[in-house]
């Protein structure tokens, strides 16, 4: 921070910031290495293909019975690039319309401001014990641990959450956190966790939602007077309300019984008018459970007199969405709803499931939101994998609701980061930097390509045709592709082949040969 | 910044202690000047307003929701409500309080908002808890059944949608107990989403419920579990004026 | 017609026989295939893999090769969906990155006269059979970027469809990608294997002797996979299958697609 001059309040000296460094949102290490490991566990494959196959079948039907979803998707894109062209307006709105409703919004620039926001909110209030509805926000900013270093104690009500709380896990899944874990894992993780459960229980999902149902039931009862703590899947700024959508009835409980509840939203959640939801609540639930409409979805504004809490508050959160905001070309990546859409039908996340992304937000909408997020700080950040942890097969983009081009945006900031790197000194040396300028110079000159395919051609020529096996190899390019595979080695380039063939033409005429059936 | 060699760029990310705050700056001021100083670079594609949306999907005003026959926009609705598990009694309104009774037939106990119209509870023999807003949780719990009205429908969702008010009730009236009844009229029956959000849009700062099927979850291996937290079982009962004679000629296959 | 073939760089050296059959099967059809040997490649490693700047120079040689013949050809023709898109998707977002606006629009002009191979046989030749004979089980493919981003659509199946002889059958999961995304089959060689792997387990369970796609990449990708774990159905492209004919049938050589003939 410069102190030369005095702190000028114009707008041009304050610039967008990456999210905290404490956000979850970057991993241990980089996505090559995590997927590594992720990949050989047959387990979690299988467990993932079941449940990312069906999820997939399920959404195709739901979206296929709409006759205008690509017109409710151009239009839910649209809302959402008016909402971050004109943010700073949306917020103010939102604000606004929340205060005269009776609620009170907060500002947190980072992890670190929500968390304080948000704990001395609990504190004043005197709970223990708070209850959460499940929110990504909030495990972005790694609120659970937060509020524990302050004593208190966050109680996921979402079932998903719940086991993954209750195992000590990290989700993997925006829609279905314990989705790398299947029945038999789960019952295993409710039998060390729950003292009063009968270990005759089966792994059957009813009777284990029905531990659950048990275990939250005596929770929800005693909230009254208490806290909870929620995200939103949307905030509309014209009127302030809050939705929440949700299947069990856990957001219900603590929307509705506690004495004060407390909203962590994204800036990036609003939507302009009440009207719009016309749009969202018709894309979200189809791309997201794969259903018409999820069971219960809540819509409140600030406080209702007589009915649920009588206090509520809105932490609107930066935590890195503005440094998002600030490049024209990967700030769409701010419109994802949390659908995971792109997560289920991805064939990378599918095999790699959503621990090897190392954040909150896992899968392509993760690939290009975190490192955006977080910033890619050098070639050994390891969010600054993540854009290259797609096969580019574009099957992401086909699917979102909100049509953000996530392939576009990993090969943009593929691009930054080369550029970054380029120019910044002693950086652009690694081993594919030197590589694809080599590659450059070859493939940019007709000559070198040339003489360089010639006589590629001319080894062939001396080992018979055929494939070769593994193979180690000077070339980065090799060994990783022959771990795996054989290589076809062609005894001939095609430019060859044609010069042949257009010298054997010359000689033909030449000789006044006519072959009748060589030429059309 | 820069200028760090390659072997100091290798945790380059662990330098950026915490993130920058100006002093003398709210976090209000400074987000919004964050978010102005991020608009302000120099994009190549225009700036979408209000207008710029393209609303070519079926709108409240399409004609699907306006001219399709009701009837057929109730079947539609009562087809997808049964597609979440959920019973549907279609009654005529005579028939109502009958349909009513039958449903809670297995309710020991019920409560109903405080505008419920009388006559919906003349079959019901068992107790009636008319909430009086002072009703808590732990009461709520000891009560099998609650029976609400409805302010709209959804056709193409198979949703319901509660206002908080004398006739939907409490939100939480809704939540606690295990079976939760409906009434749902004919006219309330919107045959898409935005017609329901246009109805909702008259009024809204109410609290709103949408419930689509009994509470369910697929939290594990994606397989759907009905009743979680919610009422386990919803019925919903349609009340539906009889159609005039000579329309029944023309019956479907 | 008179048709420029840019046959990619990676069919000019690990599949010739891509190029080949399509200089066949233009030139069976009654068109005049040129080929300039001054191309090299359209860039798409370099732009996937974020090096914009170093694929700019190979643009502007795809450029300078295309374009002053676009006056005395029709069309230019790759077997490739992934190429074609990406001369037709990214070589003006390069031309960008360099703030090169004359790259741009001459870039613009080649692209609007570059078609995939099944494009240009269905939307711009107008036939759908080519006089073909392939007596084979085959299962055909959609690459990622025909599918998604060319959107060629039902056309290669409408082509494979009508060659005499051919049994198409279906591809469990056609439509999910095989791995191989460039440098993502090194980068995250783990995942890319991994993806490979069913693929080509869904290849063998279709029971088709030939995996059909109109990439030669993809097929290098599911045919290498094949090849090592010693499964039976072998890759082939789409344009060898139209070059076969009872005359002049498709050899199936030591060499995955590598047949020089």
């Amino acid at each position: 921070m410069s102190t030369a001059r005095p702190v000028d309040l114009g707008m041009p000296s304050v610039r967008p910031q990456h999210a905290s460094p404490s956000s979850r949102l970057r991993g241990a290490e980089g996505f090559p290495a995590a997927a590594r490991r992720e990949t050989q566990d047959a387990t979690l494959r299988a467990n993932l293909a079941h449940a990312t196959g069906t999820i997939r079948a399920k959404r195709a039907g739901a979206v296929r019975e709409v006759r205008d979803w690509q017109k409710l998707r151009d239009a839910g894109s649209a809302i959402k690039w008016q909402v971050t062209d004109h943010l700073p307006e949306m917020l103010e709105r939102l604000e606004a319309s929340v205060q005269a409703a009776g609620g009170t919004v907060h500002w947190a620039r980072d992890a670190e401001e929500a968390g304080d926001i948000v704990t001395s909110l609990v504190l004043e209030r005197g709970a223990e014990q708070v209850l959460k509805i499940k929110s990504m926000a909030t495990q972005e900013i790694g609120l659970d641990e937060t509020l524990a270093h302050a004593g208190v104690r966050a109680i996921e009500s979402d079932l998903a959450e719940l086991i993954v709380q209750l195992a000590g896990d990290t989700p993997s899944h925006i829609l279905v956190p314990a989705i790398h874990r299947n029945r038999a894992e789960i019952r295993e993780i409710f039998l060390a966790a729950m003292p009063d459960l009968s270990p005759d229980i089966t792994d059957d999902p009813a009777e284990l939602a029905g531990a659950a149902r048990r275990f939250l039931r005596e929770q929800f009862l005693d909230l009254t007077g208490g806290v909870a703590i929620s995200g939103g899947n949307f905030a509309v700024a014209e009127t302030g309300t809050v939705v929440i959508v949700e299947s069990e009835g856990n957001g219900r409980m603590c929307l509705t019984l506690p004495k004060t509840l407390i909203s962590v939203v994204g800036i990036e959640k609003i939507v302009p008018t009440f009207q719009d939801l016309e749009v969202f609540l018709q894309l979200l639930p189809r791309s997201s459970t794969g259903e018409r409409m999820n069971p219960y979805t809540s819509l409140f504004t600030g406080v209702h007199e007589g009915d649920g809490p009588e206090e509520f508050h809105l932490v609107l959160l930066d935590n890195g969405r503005t440094a998002v905001l600030e490049d024209p070309e990967g700030r769409s990546a701010l419109h994802c709803i949390r659908c995971s859409a792109c997560l289920n039908v991805c064939p990378v996340y599918e095999r790699a499931g959503g621990h090897a992304y190392g954040s909150t937000y896992p899968g392509p909408i993760g690939a290009i939101l975190s490192p955006q997020m977080t910033g890619m700080h050098g070639p050994d950040d390891p969010n600054a994998t993540l854009p290259y942890a797609s096969s580019l097969c574009g099957a992401c983009y086909d699917v979102c609701p909100v049509k953000i081009d996530i392939p576009s945006i990993l090969v943009h900031l593929r691009a930054k980061g080369v550029d970054e790197r380029r120019e910044t000194r002693g950086q652009f040396h690694g081993t594919w930097d030197v590589a694809m300028q080599g590659m450059s110079r070859l493939m940019s000159s007709p000559r070198l390509y040339d003489t360089a395919v010639r006589s590629a051609g001319l080894a062939g020529r001396v080992k018979r045709s055929g494939n070769i096996g593994r193979l180690p190899s000077a070339l980065p390019v090799i060994p990783g592709w022959t771990d795996h595979r054989d290589l076809p080695t062609p005894h001939q380039s095609f430019r060859s082949w044609w010069k042949d063939r257009e010298k054997g033409e010359a000689r033909g005429q030449e000789q006044g040969e006519h072959d009748e059936e060589g030429t059309a | 910044m820069s200028g760090h060699g390659s072997s100091a760029a290798g945790r380059a990310w662990h330098h950026d202690e915490r993130p920058v705050r100006t002093p003398g700056m709210s976090a209000k001021e400074e987000i919004l000047a964050r978010a102005r100083a991020a608009l302000a670079v120099p994009r190549r594609d225009a700036i979408t307003e209000e207008a710029d949306v393209p609303r070519a999907y079926m709108r409240a005003d399409d004609r699907s929701e306006t001219a399709t026959d009701p009837a057929k926009v109730r079947d539609m609705l009562v087809r997808r409500i049964e597609d979440y598990e959920a019973a549907v009694t279609r009654t005529e309104r005579a028939q109502l309080p009958a349909a009513i009774a039958a449903a809670l037939a297995e309710a020991a106990s019920l409560v109903v908002p405080p505008e419920l119209p009388g006559e919906w509870t003349a079959g019901i023999e068992q107790r009636i808890v008319r909430d009086d807003g002072a009703l808590g949780p732990r009461e709520l719990d000891g009560i099998d059944a609650v029976l609400t009205g409805c302010h709209t429908a959804i056709a193409a969702t198979g949703t319901i949608v509660l206002r908080a008010d004398g006739l939907g009730g409490r939100r939480v009236l809704s939540l606690v107990p295990d079976l939760h009844v409906v009434v749902v009229e004919a006219e309330q029956v919107a045959l898409g989403v935005p017609r329901a959000i246009e109805r909702m849009a008259a009024d809204p700062t109410a609290a709103w419920t949408m419930i689509s099927g009994p509470s369910a979850t697929s939290d594990i291996e994606l397989e759907r579990v009905e009743g979680v937290h919610g009422p386990r079982r919803l019925h919903v009962i349609l009340v539906e004026d009889p159609p005039p004679a000579d329309t029944t000629a023309s019956t479907e296959a | 017609m008179r048709i420029s073939l840019m046959t990619t760089c990676l069919v000019d050296v690990m599949a010739p026989d891509v190029a080949a059959s399509t200089v066949r099967l233009l030139e069976r059809l009654g068109h005049e295939v040129v080929y300039d040997p001054r191309q090299t490649c359209c860039g798409q490693m370099h732009t996937n893999t974020g090096y914009y700047r170093e694929a700019a120079p190979v643009v502007r040689s795809f450029v300078d090769t295309f374009e002053p013949q676009l006056d005395r050809i029709d069309a230019i023709v790759m077997p490739s969906g992934s190429c074609a898109g990406c001369v037709r998707e990214q070589h003006a977002l390069v031309a960008r990155h360099e703030d090169d606006a004359e790259l741009e629009e001459r870039a613009g002009h080649v692209a609007a006269k570059t078609y995939e191979l099944s494009e240009l046989l269905v939307d711009v030749l107008k036939v759908t059979d080519v006089g073909a004979y392939f007596p084979h089980t085959v299962t055909y493919h959609p690459t990622c970027h025909s599918m998604r981003f060319l959107k060629v659509g039902p056309r290669p199946l409408k082509l494979l469809r009508a060659v005499e002889g051919i049994e198409v059958v279906n591809l469990p999961s056609s439509d999910t990608c095989c791995g191989f995304g460039g440098t993502f089959s090194v980068k995250n060689d783990a995942t890319s294997d991994a993806m490979v792997t069913d693929k080509a387990a869904n290849v063998v369970a279709s029971g088709a002797d030939y995996v059909v796609a109109g990439d030669a990449s993809c097929l290098m990708n599911i045919g290498g996979k094949l090849s090592r774990t010693g499964a039976r159905p072998r890759p082939i492209h789409l344009a060898q299958i139209l070059a076969s004919t009872k005359e002049e049938p498709f050899v199936p050589s030591d060499v995955m697609m590598g047949r020089a003939s």
